[in-house]
């Protein structure tokens, strides 16, 4: 497993702070590229709060459409942070090094660009406030009233909020470390910058202690957080009595798993950019990709368990609109070439592929893999919400269709180059790799000789 | 009434050589009070010789888990109640949603506190570095002595028999 080159903490610092310091002319062509994107999304944005919800493809009986998928899908990308550095951290993984940040930060933007989608959705956002309002003032002030905690609509932004604050001070604290590395090595505004946020780090004994305990205390609060995210996620499917194929009380873990199924993904494609676009291969390596496809196909086999009980179990009750809804979804048109691309692109392509070690280590096949795991996930969402929702009535004359209109993938788009643009920035401005977790897996890891063979060995602290 | 005090700075280039500077520090009468260990990287516990750290960080988030419950309970039970309107056919106090909402705030409130143990238990934020060098940040370690003028010597000297790469002195006031 242990690839590592040698680099004095010199060099690890020079390495990683490169991303920061150093100029790349394709850096600003593609921000400027994602810069194009996220202002036609804010163009189509304008125009459908100028023109109202009807330039969306929304409409009787399909109200929740690219916008609530969206939302579903970027909150699953958001697992990706927890799971892997808050499980791989309270497991002492080693290979976890060069991950966990990238999976934090990636966290944050695809949570922050999923809570801006049912704010789209609403049409109105500005007039938000007056449903979810602040924690303790009332909503409606001339009337004195509260926001209703009995809705579904209050417990997504709970959760969301909590899990959003608690990621970004996590991901803060974390930091501080290496802003005191950046703070060492910088001069002018951004010293001042670095020294402001690094609060005056020095590195001492008790410091060094104290962020080794962080890490494993905030990963072990900030887990039930996690799974309880994706859970009311759910719920505001499952919680539905009337829709077809929602009210399931299996969609909580259901939801949970294939959260952090294309969470994983998304942090493995993440990773492979960063090793590519900042020539990190000393730091991301084989060894990481072959250890991380390996944790890809337990989850993905979790999920796909748990896909299998969902849609099995819906048609064991023998119920005529469960059936029929299965029937719009698997073969009815353009359902069904959805739901094949869905499940071959989630699974049965790239778990088979996965159990090839020559896959695992190779970035190449690990990046297309990924990334079809994610649009194969996508689709899922998709095929939960809308057709369920053209078959909400038993009547068919209320039967429905849904046609996405060019605003609402205009705004789709707009929130991938949301995340990706904001990922970049980020690395612009801070460490994508924690500085003084590469240093410290270099103190720790050494070669021991067992008999004629040299193995790696960890130093591990109780 | 201030007095001078010396902050004395030794750069070692390695972990042995910085562990006997500890030990000939505590061998010239040096307590664990007198003295920090400055380092790029977390080394493990005790790597230098230091005793362990004393904290109190388990009970912040314990504290804050109660003060997130009691926040969250106020804002289900007591917005409700003062407004109690029938929505939904559900009872004013529905016991889910509240569960949800006070599972929150009670995971808001332990990690927020979390959060400000670590800062508070770390001794941060510090407003100034005081003597410090940013090669420690590069693979040096730093042996950061605070004593009286007239134990500088001694200090200088122990740092110095255990191979010493380069020391730093300041004079500073104490109230």
């Amino acid at each position: 497993m242990q690839e590592r080159r040698e680099k004095t903490e010199s060099q690890i610092n020079t390495d990683l702070l490169s991303a920061m310091l150093d100029n790349h002319l394709w850096f600003w062509i593609v921000l400027a590229g994602l810069g194009l994107v996220i202002l036609a999304g804010a163009a189509a944005a304008g125009y459908m709060f100028d023109r109202g919800l009807g330039v969306t493809g929304l409409n009787r009986p399909v109200f929740w459409g690219f916008f609530i998928t969206n939302f579903v899908f970027w909150v699953g990308i958001s697992h990706a942070g927890v799971m892997l550095s808050a499980i791989l951290r309270l497991a002492q993984a080693e290979w976890r090094r060069p991950a966990t940040r990238a999976a934090e930060v990636l966290t944050i933007f695809s949570l922050a660009t999923a809570l801006i989608f049912p704010l789209l959705h609403t049409g109105r956002p500005w007039r938000v406030f007056y449903w979810v309002g602040l924690p303790i003032l009332p909503y409606d002030l001339s009337r004195g009233i509260f926001q209703n905690v009995r809705s579904a609509l209050l417990w997504d932004p709970s959760a969301i909020f909590t899990y959003l604050t608690s990621s970004t001070l996590f991901v803060f604290i974390a930091l501080v470390p290496d802003l005191a590395v950046a703070r060492d090595r910088t001069t002018g505004w951004r010293r001042a910058l670095y020294a402001t946020l690094a609060l005056g780090f020095r590195g001492n004994a008790r410091q060094w202690r104290l962020q080794a305990i962080a890490g494993i205390l905030l990963s072990a609060l900030i887990l039930p957080v996690f799974v309880s995210v994706h859970s009311i996620v759910s719920w505001d499917f499952a919680a539905a009595v009337s829709v077809e194929g929602w009210h399931q009380t299996i969609f909580a873990p259901y939801f949970v798993i294939g959260a952090v199924h294309s969470g994983v993904s998304g942090v493995v494609t993440a990773m492979i950019l960063m090793a590519w676009l900042f020539k990190w291969q000393d730091y991301i390596r084989p060894e990481h990709f072959d250890a991380l496809g390996r944790l890809l196909i337990v989850v993905a086999t979790a999920w796909f368990y748990f896909f299998f009980i969902e849609f099995s179990f819906g048609l064991f009750s023998q119920e005529p609109s469960e059936i029929a809804l299965r029937q719009t979804q698997v073969f009815g048109q353009p359902w069904g070439w959805m739901y094949l691309t869905f499940i071959m692109a989630s699974y049965f392509i790239p778990v088979p592929l996965w159990m090839f070690r020559r896959v695992r280590r190779s970035l190449v096949l690990m990046f297309w893999t990924t990334i079809l795991v994610n649009i194969g996930m996508w689709l899922e969402r998709f095929l939960i919400i809308v057709p369920s929702l053209m078959r909400k009535q038993g009547l068919t004359f209320v039967w429905g269709d849904y046609n996405p209109s060019p605003i609402e993938v205009l705004l789709v788009a707009a929130s991938f180059a949301v995340v990706l643009g904001g990922v970049l920035l980020f690395s612009k401005i801070f460490p994508l790799i924690p500085i003084y977790d590469a240093k410290e897996g270099k103190y720790i890891e050494a070669e021991i000789q067992v008999g004629r063979r040299t193995v790696p060995a960890v130093i591990r602290e109780e | 009434m201030a007095n001078k005090r010396r902050s004395v700075l030794g750069l070692f280039n390695d972990p042995g050589t910085a562990a006997d500077g500890v030990e000939a520090l505590q061998n010239a009468g040096f307590g664990a009070n007198d003295f920090e260990i400055l380092t790029g990287a977390p080394y493990p516990e005790g790597a230098f010789g230091e005793e362990p750290i004393k904290h109190r960080l388990y009970y912040f988030p314990l504290v804050g888990a109660v003060v997130g419950l009691s926040l969250a309970l106020l804002a289900t039970v007591g917005t409700q109640l003062s407004w109690p309107l029938v929505t939904g056919g559900k009872p004013v106090l529905a016991i889910p949603p509240m569960a949800i909402i006070s599972y929150e705030g009670t995971m808001l409130g332990a990690i927020l506190f979390t959060i400000l143990g670590i800062v508070f238990e770390s001794r941060l934020p510090r407003l100034g570095l005081g003597l410090y060098d940013a090669r420690i940040n590069e693979g040096k370690i730093g042996l950061l002595v605070a004593c009286e003028p007239d134990q500088m010597g001694s200090a200088i000297d122990a740092m110095q028999g255990a191979g010493v790469f380069e020391i730093k002195q300041e004079e500073w006031e104490k109230a």
